[in-house]
């Protein structure tokens, strides 16, 4: 069971609150009618699947209804620090 | 090899069974191979099984970090069926079934498939539809299943509740008699057994740190244990797939999750099927042995931990209770956790690389197991011939780039 910090309510709160985003810094292409079949698909299936430090999006569902992004180890599931959408993670490291 | 019989077993039994020959062996890693196997999974095992079977490729190796069969083989809950929605996955499973259906003798080994039945229910007009139409799909196929209502259900499983008032109401379900469970060890031994027979060397306790390359061709492999060379490398690393993936520089569209199960103490025969609930997201049988196996959901995020929330479990529960209102006072063993691959379409990877001699059998996400022996023989043929097997075509990586997806979520029976 997570505890996860919503840094917009700045409150701990129990995981069953939350809804998962996937893979956090992913940037939507500005011109995807640019990119090749393989460049498309790069962005909408292929993931990074750390195991380790890994950096994601949560949603507040049942709270304050906004996105986040939360910095986890995949192995131990110890949240290392939740921070903003667009702002950048303090902690980033190479998965294990 | 020496062949189990009922004679072998009377023989041995004169000498206090202390002579039995080892299953297999343990060998000392050769410098060279020609295919080598990472993974010492089911799907591992069955793939050097059915190279050397069929293929006639012996000089293989598998190595698993741990013990042989230790992963996901030996945490899910055994289910297997074939009533997937699209030909192509339908098929693959299917393939899959018939080999169980001659597996103990193939394998001279006992893996108790047990073709039980499996129930999927629908709670509601939309599953009831889904439901029909996938049995619709699946006779079209040739595979065996019907629509059965509330009262066909009762007969089939007792202690089911079906009242109209009970929070899930059952309307239906869609039921496959070919179905049915296996015991999972069993599996992962017999092929290995078989395997080594063949003179395939399992080693275990050798973990892949590395995959070598020379451009872009295989040569072998890094492990703890120093380096292996090979001409051909097969990776069936199920939940680790994606790690094993980036030591060739690759990425692949699965995401790893944990998946938990959960059994009871044994009690006294009480539910010869198995029954799933998509909707309620439970699905429980009984083992030989007694114990009600239940499965639960998929964590919502990524993990390795192999452990997951209780809340899934919990879910689960509920669900299960709500079905067999007598199985509320049960008090539960052990609960443990999988890694499971999942891909955006619910669908496996049983594919060739961009790097030559590379291939990859991943992305069976929850529901891997029924698929063992299949998966085995479709990726042997793969790896061989290094061309995709007929039946393994649809389910090649690039399926990501043309569009090809093979949406299976509706009879994943585990919502990714």
């Amino acid at each position: 069971m997570l505890l996860i910090h919503c840094p917009h309510c700045q409150e701990n709160r129990d995981e069953e609150e939350f809804s998962y985003g996937g893979e956090a810094h992913i940037v939507r292409p500005l011109e995807p009618e640019a990119l090749n079949d393989q460049a498309w698909a790069d962005y909408l299936f292929f993931r990074t699947n750390s195991r380790g430090i890994h950096h994601e999006m949560w949603y507040h569902a049942m709270g304050c209804r906004r996105y986040f992004n939360a910095t986890r180890n995949t192995l131990t599931y110890e949240i290392l620090e939740t921070y903003k959408t667009g702002t950048q993670p303090t902690i980033v490291g190479a998965s294990a | 090899m020496k062949k189990y019989s009922g004679f072998s077993l009377l023989k041995n039994a004169l000498s206090y069974h202390e002579n039995w020959q080892k299953v297999w062996r343990s060998p000392t890693p050769k410098k060279h191979y020609d295919v080598v196997i990472v993974g010492g999974g089911g799907h591992g095992l069955a793939t050097a099984y059915y190279l050397a079977k069929i293929h006639g490729i012996t000089n293989i190796a598998v190595i698993e970090k741990g013990y042989l069969g230790g992963g996901n083989t030996a945490r899910n809950t055994t289910i297997i069926r074939s009533n997937y929605l699209w030909d192509e996955a339908s098929q693959l499973y299917d393939l899959s079934l018939k080999l169980w259906e001659g597996l103990s003798q193939e394998l001279n080994y006992n893996v108790m498939f047990s073709q039980r039945g499996v129930l999927n229910l629908g709670h509601n007009l939309q599953d009831m539809r889904d439901i029909e139409r996938r049995v619709n799909a699946n006779r079209l196929n040739g595979i065996d299943g019907e629509v059965v209502s509330p009262q066909r259900i009762k007969e089939i499983a007792p202690l089911i509740n079906i009242s109209s008032d009970s929070r899930y109401p059952i309307l239906g379900a869609s039921w496959q008699p070919r179905g049915g469970t296996a015991r999972h060890d069993a599996v992962a031994w017999g092929y290995a057994r078989g395997a080594d027979a063949l003179g395939v060397d399992l080693i275990q306790q050798t973990e892949v740190t590395g995959i070598r390359r020379q451009g872009g061709a295989v040569i072998g492999v890094e492990t703890n244990h120093g380096f292996i060379g090979a001409a051909k490398v097969a990776c069936v690393t199920a939940g680790n797939s994606g790690v094993v993936a980036a030591m060739a520089g690759l990425r692949l569209p699965v995401e790893s999750r944990p998946l938990q199960a959960l059994v009871s103490e044994p009690v006294k025969p009480c539910l010869d099927t198995v029954v799933m609930s998509n909707a309620v997201h439970g699905y429980i049988s009984q083992s030989d042995k007694g114990d009600l196996v239940i499965g639960a959901g998929v964590d919502s995020y990524n993990g390795y931990g192999q452990r997951g929330s209780f809340h899934v479990v919990e879910h689960t529960i509920q669900a299960i209770c709500e079905l067999f209102p007598s199985f509320s006072r049960v008090r539960m063993n052990r609960q443990w956790g999988g890694i499971v691959d999942t891909c955006p379409d619910a669908c496996p990877i049983i594919s060739k690389t961009s790097i030559k001699g590379l291939y990859f059998n991943c992305g069976w996400g929850t529901g891997g197991f029924k698929a063992t022996p299949g998966s085995g023989y479709v990726f042997a043929d793969t790896v061989a011939n290094d061309h995709p097997h007929p039946l393994a075509a649809a389910f090649s990586l690039d399926r990501f780039n043309t569009g090809a997806l093979i949406d299976e979520h509706g009879a994943a029976g585990v919502a990714h």
